[in-house]
């Protein structure tokens, strides 16, 4: 078993990273996936609130990189499921407790062991950011149909191609189809355009995300809702599986014709 | 009358397309790291190298930024005045 590094970032804050990483880690481990997630957003954690293990916690990333314990003792298990770890992140440190060549070490050490290993970078474009994608395979960026969320996209894009950790694949999160239909809010495929990368999914905005983290179940854990189907579908992507993206509402055509726009398979 | 025609243009600038549009502009200037005043100086020096050479027609010269993908690439059309006939 070798596993495949993904890192979600954004540059722009607050656009869903922690929850895309949460949702598409727990979908890999209902695909029967063994996964790790790591929280790279030093100072400011938050993964393990959104996967419901946050009472869990005795050793985070820094004690790990530190010598302060082994490796071992800082995986929190999720028992709902089969095989999904958490490292969480440091909450009194700063980002710079971590250096891009430390988390190079740390996926190089748990990669024989996964499947999949699942960073959570931090906003911005500084350290946190340069340490999430140091160990990457693979570098997914979220982003809203909004004006500021996509220009700080194009920008991550940019410094990812730069990193030659490209390219970046993209995930639009909280499209509202009926501001799309009214032509009130950027479509997944202007956004495709103006970013001239690969989609990796859309995921619509969806009130049972709110109230799934709010109970610290995440979405993609149980039942049908959109968003959830969603992260699912994202996941089978990053396993190699042709899906094609859901409806969003009856708007058949439209979908489809960006079904049409998505790369095969993914790698 | 006047109504009928603004609810038409509305209907074709919608806040999406607005959105759309002033993105492709700042996302030219972000890549390229060029703001649109020193795009205009890169043309303003262009043409002054050129008409060292050879006389051109100002009034029909055209510099664009094309895209392709994530690559960029400047488009220079620089119409030539047709040079006086010598004997
Ligand atoms: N598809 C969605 N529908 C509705 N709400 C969403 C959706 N995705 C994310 N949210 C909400 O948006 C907020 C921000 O999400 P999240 O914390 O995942 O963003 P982030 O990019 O990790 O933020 P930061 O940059 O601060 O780390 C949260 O309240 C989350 O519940
Ligand atoms: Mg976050």
């Amino acid at each position: 078993m070798t596993a495949s590094v993904i890192t979600f970032t954004s540059g722009k804050g607050g656009v869903g990273k922690t929850t895309t990483t949460a949702n598409v880690a727990v979908a890999l481990a209902l695909l029967g996936k063994k996964v790790v997630c790591i929280d790279g957003d030093i100072g400011l954690r938050n993964l393990d609130l959104v996967l419901g293990l946050e009472n869990r916690i005795v050793y985070d990333v820094v004690d790990v990189v530190e010598g302060r314990c082994r490796l071992r003792q800082a995986m929190i298990r999720d028992k709902r499921l089969p095989e999904l770890y958490l490292i969480p992140a440091a909450q009194t440190r700063d980002k710079n407790a971590l250096s891009p060549s430390d988390m190079v070490r740390l996926c190089d050490e748990l990669r024989p062991e996964f499947d999949f290993i699942c960073i959570d970078s931090p906003a911005g474009i500084e350290r946190g950011f340069r340490n999430a994608i140091a160990p990457a395979d693979q570098v997914v960026v979220v982003t809203n149909p909004e004006v500021s969320a996509v220009r700080d996209a194009d920008r991550v894009v940019g410094l990812v191609e730069a990193e030659e950790k490209g390219p970046a694949r993209l995930i639009l999160n909280r499209v509202n189809p009926a501001m799309v239909k009214r032509n009130e809010m950027l479509s997944p495929e202007d956004v495709l355009e103006l970013l001239a990368i690969d989609l990796l999914g859309i995921v619509p905005e969806d009130e049972n995300v709110i109230i799934s983290t709010n109970r610290g179940q995440p979405i993609a854990l149980n039942g049908k809702t959109r968003a959830g189907e969603a992260f699912h579908n994202i996941a089978r992507r990053l396993n190699g599986e042709n899906v094609p993206l859901m409806k969003l509402d009856d708007r058949q055509d439209f979908f489809s014709k960006l079904a049409r726009m998505m790369r095969s398979g993914g790698s | 009358m006047a109504g009928w025609l603004d609810w038409l243009m509305g209907q074709r600038n919608k806040s999406a397309d607005q959105a759309k549009e002033r993105l492709k502009l700042v996302l030219i200037n972000d890549r390229t790291d060029l703001s649109p005043a020193q795009m205009e100086q890169l043309k303003n020096d262009l043409l002054a190298v050129i008409e060292r050479y050879i006389a051109i027609d100002p009034a029909r010269v055209h510099i664009t930024m094309s895209q392709e993908g994530r690559e960029h690439r400047l488009l220079a059309d620089i119409p030539l005045k047709p040079a006086p006939r010598k004997r």
